[in-house]
């Protein structure tokens, strides 16, 4: 707490405190020392991992080693998973992105008649926590065909109920109606207005649903392993706590090195993508916060 | 922890027919926008859910195949059984623990970050909010390494102690552990949506706080906690939903702790081993069901209690 310890200054042009950023650097010391510890230990032998404190960098370098031996253990299979993961997250995040872009858009610039039905149910579904979806909807696609397929994990994600109700808070401010009567007045039709004219206004809120839409397929793991059997068709997170796995139990091949190098290499595109589109996300959000 | 959702605010309620300008044809076709959103939603959502209440009524027989009409026997059993309540009391301390804690740490982040008086702000806001970017496989899985015994910190701080002085996969540990997990999984996401509320605050309230005299604690009570009140409501309805589906984290832990956490640790784990270790589908549909009713209720309530304060 403290914030409130600082002393009194004139409030509207408060005095920069060192107190407050040395306590909030104890903030940052506990988000990055798991993540550091990471890095380090990606550039270590397996050896070197058991032989040396946490912290510290083994006797030889051997990230590239590591980074070569993740893409060729067991004939690729990483890359496979690779290939999955942005199999799932351009078409399942991409589709999730389009469908709540113009549902949303629909119901914040549309008064047509069942609107408020389409709101009841929505809301309905927000409070419907995932546990109680996820064995039934497997159940569902296993009559249907669908488990151990690639569909069986992009069209669960092609729901998003909250960036449908992001782009709807967003499209009530950044639309103005004007702009959609004028464009009628032109004679464009209905989907022209929307691909022309809005979807542009709607830019930085479509770009904050599609990358929280990303990380939440990039990072799906329950869904993939209750609906994956197939090691060929398993995304990147399932795979590595696979290969985790392996090191206990009968015969284990521990490749603890292999598991932590994967790992770094599953985080680097999510990180560099958030910290690349920091300008969009930061304002969508704020945006999604002013409606009360 | 499935899915995670965009922070935001309590939706707006439909806006009222306040214009009742005469609108030509054109509103009709809000439908062509709508309706393929709604097509995969019930596809996703409407209709698992009536698939689970339709099986939560059968029973599997053992010998025969097939299965037979139960009516709420499945229901009856699952409120009688033991392993189920243990996994759900777990959860609740989880949740009356953990959920707290990480809220209280994102708050007063939040309100560090946006006070103006540290330096670097940006700087802090972004890093807090990256592990969110980590997937919860990669976070449980390198907090697992770093509990071990093998190569993990843990390792080397007892070994500079020159004791056991920490087991973070030991019995008496492990909730804690998992709690720690979560917690910089998720702190920096609500910290995000915190700070996100309180850029919004109105200037004004600020200048007639100043105005007034108030200082900063007294603004912070007074003025920021009452304006991001729908932002704190909101982030406690996902972290109590995410505490009730808890799974990625200890079944990731289970195998570096298998002795320390069983098959039914959470409801969901429960429910995911009954259906596939089990294979008692009808029965692990109605574990699904009964969780999903409690979650529903708890954060109606939440939802309830924190709008009515408001007024």
């Amino acid at each position: 707490m403290s914030t409130v310890r600082t002393p009194p200054s004139p409030f509207l042009r408060p005095r920069k405190s060192v107190v407050l950023t040395i306590l909030m650097s104890l903030f940052l010391v506990y988000t990055l020392v798991p993540l550091a510890w990471l890095l380090i230990s990606a550039t270590k032998t397996q050896p070197a991992l058991f032989g040396t404190p946490g912290l510290a960098f083994g006797d030889s370098f051997a990230l590239f080693d590591n980074i070569a031996e993740t893409f060729t253990h067991d004939g690729g299979i990483f890359l496979r998973w690779l290939g999955n993961t942005l199999l799932y997250v351009v078409v399942g995040a991409g589709g999730a992105t389009v469908l709540a872009t113009a549902a949303g858009y629909g119901l914040a610039k549309y008064r047509f008649p069942g609107r408020r039905a389409v709101f009841a149910v929505l809301l309905g579904a927000i409070a419907i926590p995932g546990t109680a979806l996820a064995v039934p909807t497997f159940l569902m696609f296993s009559e249907l065909g669908l488990t151990n397929t690639p569909w069986a994990i992009i069209i669960p994600s092609l729901i998003s109920p909250f960036g449908l109700y992001l782009v709807w808070v967003y499209a009530v401010e950044a639309v103005p109606d004007e702009v959609i009567e004028a464009a009628r007045i032109d004679g464009a039709g209905e989907v022209r207005i929307f691909l022309t004219v809005t979807l542009r206004l709607l830019l930085p809120g479509v770009v904050t649903v599609a990358l929280f839409a990303v990380v939440s397929t990039w990072n799906n793991y329950f869904l993939p392993l209750i609906m994956l059997s197939e090691p060929d068709w398993y995304p990147l997170t399932v795979g590595l706590n696979q290969w985790s796995a392996q090191a206990s139990g009968v015969g284990a091949q521990p490749i603890y090195h292999l598991v932590i190098t994967g790992s770094v290499l599953t985080i680097i595109p999510l990180v560099a993508a958030f910290l690349l589109l920091q300008r969009f996300w930061q304002s969508g959000l704020s945006a999604g916060s002013v409606k009360q | 922890m499935t899915s995670i959702p965009v922070p935001v605010e309590a939706p707006p309620a439909p806006p009222a027919p306040a214009r009742r300008v005469r609108r030509r044809r054109p509103e009709r076709k809000g439908w062509l926008f709508v309706a393929p959103f709604l097509v995969v939603f019930a596809l996703v959502f409407l209709a698992p859910i009536a698939y689970a209440v339709w099986l939560s009524l059968f029973r599997e027989q053992v010998f025969f195949g097939g299965t037979e009409f139960v009516g709420l026997d499945n229901y009856a059993a699952v409120l009688g059984d033991a392993k189920f309540w243990e996994s759900f009391l777990r959860v609740l301390v989880f949740l009356v623990v953990q959920v707290p804690v990480m809220l209280l740490l994102a708050l007063v982040a939040a309100l560090a970050i946006d006070s103006a008086r540290l330096h670097a702000s940006g700087f802090f806001r972004v890093v807090i909010f990256l592990p969110y970017a980590v997937p919860g496989v990669v976070a449980a899985l390198m907090w697992g390494f770093i509990y071990g015994d093998n190569f993990g910190l843990a390792a080397d701080l007892n070994d500079l102690l020159g004791r056991q002085a920490v087991a973070p996969l030991s019995a008496d540990w492990i909730l804690p552990s998992i709690g720690n997990v979560v917690t910089w999984e998720f702190v920096g996401y609500n910290m995000l949506i915190f700070y996100s509320a309180l850029k919004v605050v109105p200037g004004d309230l600020y200048e007639a706080a100043a105005i007034d005299g108030a200082g900063t604690m007294r603004t912070i009570l007074s003025v920021k906690l009452p304006a991001i009140r729908g932002a704190v409501v909101i982030a406690t309805i996902f972290s109590i939903i995410g505490s009730f589906q808890l799974f990625n984290e200890p079944n990731i832990l289970r195998t570096l702790a298998p002795n320390v956490i069983s098959t039914f640790y959470t409801p969901n784990m429960y429910a995911y081993n009954l259906s596939f270790a089990g294979q008692q589908y009808d029965y692990s549909a109605t574990v699904a069901i009964v969780m999903g009713v409690i979650t529903a209720i708890i954060a109606y309530v939440v939802q309830l209690r924190g709008s009515r304060k408001g007024v």
